[in-house]
């Protein structure tokens, strides 16, 4: 039958014709940019201002801190207008100059290893907790959150009886740059997270006394800024406490920290908590655990699932918080930074400028790095959502 | 046949009863509290006699004997302590008001920046995004300051900004407005005006959702609110003069000063809580279901009414929760100014009123409790308008 009508049509081609490709304004680039750049006339406007904007300010950038910028120099001789330098954009040569002095402040040279080490054991432990695919995330776990911190305690105070490991007593007056950032941040971030799931779990409490010392605590520091607990911590505390006492100057700057972190962490895990399905709790319960298997098998290791990364952002937070210290007189990288920049031997005009660039990209690495972290996790655990 | 008491609870050991249990740990922890508590305010008492150090507030009406350069109310060196305390309360709420207007509308042109089809534009409002909120405030602060209005020109080479504004490393110079004999006339005008454009507006409303008839809005707002002001300012007879900034050598004289340190508070504030404010915004307009836009379209709405009439309502009940909390941060963040020597209640209170007095506890008391009223009325305001606002589901 078929072949009845094959033979009655004069020709058909058993082979389709290609399609014919796409008009030329349609794809590649010049596609991309009438879809995404030149729409309509607001998207034309939108382009022009854009690149305006970009002309305006991005090649001056590139100038001051690359193409004009002075890389090496021993004093402010290198960074000033002279003759065959007729323009001068950043003063890298004080950076260079400056470097190890923002990083360990006034830490004894001879014993600089030792804060080089507790960087690295910090380096390992954000590894093993944070990496997916770190193994035995438990004993992970049981390293940043108690093992480091003794073993840097030892290893950046040192006492007198350690002498003979090479580990002399340092006062903590003369720790000082990234150091102290990172020391202050890595104290945060340890104690911030068991006391904010304490105080969450607190603040979930049937108890009313649990609950509403729990409520008072965290309203009252996250109601106030970071610089008033921080004045709190640093005058009242020694008035509060037996006069022998009298804490360190850093260790208090610490106490005002570690408060306000955990005030705004309680939150994050109680927000972890309240995601949780009620099933989850009246599981447990049916399998006959008490509350703390509950928590500790069930609950927690959901919620805190959830909240990780709110997480790494109330980290952020504290990390740049860290900053404030230079208000109530400890000498964090900020501070080492303010100091070098006002010193005579630099004085230069570029010279602030250069500094707080250079402040400014430090910051931004690590914050941005943890962000982008919080934004994988939250990545990851929407796609083990859906099923 | 009697019935099983369900409610007789099996007999446990005390040890063993959660309700007892309860009770004895909430009892331990409250007397650990009041120890606590008790401890600290026997060892300051303590350590304040020791110290001789007076307690009380009695340092409060005492001659402060320092001079404060940017103030709102009347006030100089031989003003109480308690003077300078709303001189630094006044500015602390300047700069919050001023910098949540500026940081709200700049918050939201970058959100929507983020969120454009337009890939430079979205390209710009993210670098912008990620570079301000992953670098601390202070730094920003610092930067402004130092690093830009202290590099500013010499008063003498000072900019000259047109409109009889000056810039130098002193501040920003402004004429200063003269208000004549018939201003207030004019000020009544606005009233009016104001008034009756919301009446119109409502009456507006009220005859669209009846008739279906629109009436030209935007035009009699503009004419109410704009118009008659202006035709009053004029008939009035222009009441309305300015003090021009006098340039001399070395010295300026005359209109409004602005102070370096509150333009870099100001800057440093606004650029930083934009940042956050714009993911605020885009968060929530992303949150509103594509099908509403597009059953939007499908209803015949364009673009423009689209996004004021469906997408923005719905985006609002997510926005404003975030961005109150971000109003806060920035009133809390305010708090910075001591870094850049902006005299706001931190700065005055905090630091040279305790300097002077040393009365620690009371100043920082007294301080965090402004915060915390501040914080815990916008929360309950929060609060109210959460439930009002929230979406009423089945």
């Amino acid at each position: 039958m078929s072949e009845t009508v094959m033979s009655k049509t004069a020709f058909v081609r058993t082979v389709p014709i290609e399609p014919l490709p796409p008009p030329a304004s349609m794809v590649g680039v010049i596609g991309w940019m009438r879809a995404n750049l030149f729409s309509g006339p607001l998207n034309i406007a939108l382009t022009a201002f854009g690149i305006l904007l970009a002309w305006w300010v991005l090649p001056p950038m590139i100038e001051f801190l690359i193409t004009d910028a002075v890389w090496s120099g021993k004093d402010r001789e290198a960074c000033i207008v002279k003759e065959g330098q007729p323009s001068v954009g950043a003063c890298w040569a004080f950076v260079r100059d400056r470097f190890a002095y923002t990083i360990y402040g006034s830490f004894p040279v001879e014993g600089r290893w030792r804060a080089n080490l507790f960087f690295l054991l910090g380096a390992v432990a954000v590894w093993w907790v944070l990496a997916p695919k770190a193994p035995h995330k438990s004993w992970g776990m049981l390293y940043a959150f108690v093992i480091v911190p003794i073993v840097s305690f030892f290893l950046l105070r040192g006492a007198d009886w350690l002498a003979w490991a090479g580990l002399p007593y340092v006062e903590t007056a003369r720790w000082g740059g990234l150091l102290v950032t990172l020391v202050v941040a890595a104290v945060g971030i340890v104690v911030s997270l068991p006391l904010g799931i304490v105080l969450a779990l607190g603040r979930r409490s049937q108890m009313p006394l649990v609950k509403f010392f729990s409520v008072l605590f965290i309203e009252f520091v996250r109601g106030v800024p970071l610089i008033t607990v921080l004045f709190m911590a640093n005058t009242m505390l020694p008035l509060f406490l037996p006069e022998s006492w009298s804490p360190d100057k850093l260790l208090r700057a610490l106490v005002g920290i570690a408060m306000f972190a955990s005030a705004y962490m309680a939150e994050v895990v109680r927000s972890g908590l309240q995601a949780l399905p009620k099933g989850q709790y009246e599981g447990a319960m049916a399998m006959g655990l008490n509350y703390g298997q509950m928590m500790r098998l069930v609950i927690l290791p959901q919620a805190l699932k959830i909240a990780i990364p709110n997480i790494v952002n109330t980290y952020i937070g504290l990390l740049k918080d860290t900053s404030l210290l230079l208000i109530v007189g400890i000498f964090d990288f900020l501070k080492a930074i303010e100091t070098a920049r006002i010193d005579p031997i630099w004085a230069a005009p570029t010279t602030s400028a250069t500094g707080y660039a250079y402040a400014a990209i430090v910051y931004f690495f690590m914050c941005y790095g943890m962000a982008r972290y919080a934004r994988n996790m939250e990545r990851r655990l929407a796609v083990a959502d859906k099923r | 046949m009697s019935l099983v008491d369900r409610d007789q609870r099996p007999k446990v050991a005390p040890w063993n009863d959660p309700k007892v249990r309860g009770n004895v740990f909430q009892a331990v922890l409250t007397v650990f509290v009041l120890f606590v508590v008790y401890e600290a305010f026997s060892n300051a008492a303590e350590n304040l006699a020791k110290a001789k150090i007076a307690s009380g507030f009695g340092f409060w009406n005492n001659i402060a004997g320092f001079d404060i350069g940017q103030r709102l109310i009347e006030y100089n060196a031989t003003s109480s302590y308690g003077r300078a305390f709303w001189v630094g309360l006044f500015n602390t709420l300047l700069v919050a008001a001023i910098g949540i207007v500026l940081a709200t509308i700049w918050g939201f042109m970058l959100g929507i920046g983020r969120l454009s089809k337009n890939k430079i534009i979205n390209l710009l409002s993210t670098i912008y995004v990620e570079l301000i909120r992953n670098t601390p405030l202070l730094l920003q602060l610092l930067f402004w300051y130092n690093a830009v209005l202290k590099a500013l020109p010499a008063v003498r080479d000072s900019k000259d900004l047109g409109l009889g504004m000056y810039l130098n490393n002193r501040g920003l110079f402004t004429p200063e407005p003269v208000f004549g004999a018939a201003w207030p006339m004019v000020n009544w005008a606005i009233l009016i005006g104001l008034a009756g454009a919301i009446g119109y507006r409502h009456w507006a409303r009220k005859r669209q959702e009846a008739t279906g008839a629109q009436s030209p809005v935007f035009l009699v707002t503009l004419a109410l609110v704009l118009g008659l002001p202006l035709l009053v300012y004029f008939a009035a007879g222009q009441p309305l003069s300015f003090n021009h900034v006098q340039l001399g050598r070395f010295n300026i004289s005359g209109g409004w000063q602005i102070f370096p340190e509150f333009v870099a508070l100001l800057l440093g504030l606004v650029i930083y809580t934009a940042s956050f404010i714009a993911e605020v915004v885009r968060a929530g307009i992303q949150s509103v279901y594509r099908g509403q836009t597009e059953a939007s379209y499908a209803l015949g709405l364009r673009p423009g009414p689209t996004l004021r009439l469906v997408v923005i309502p719905q985006a609002m009940r997510v926005i404003i929760p975030p961005l109150t909390s971000q109003y806060l941060n920035l009133t809390k963040n305010s708090s910075l100014a001591v870094a850049v020597g902006y005299p706001d209640l931190v700065q005055v209170f905090t630091g040279t009123v305790l300097n002077q007095t040393g009365q620690a506890v009371e100043v920082v008391a007294v301080t965090m409790l402004v915060y915390l009223t501040i914080s815990l009325s916008t929360s309950l305001f929060m609060n109210w308008y959460n439930s009002r606002k929230a979406l009423v589901e089945r």
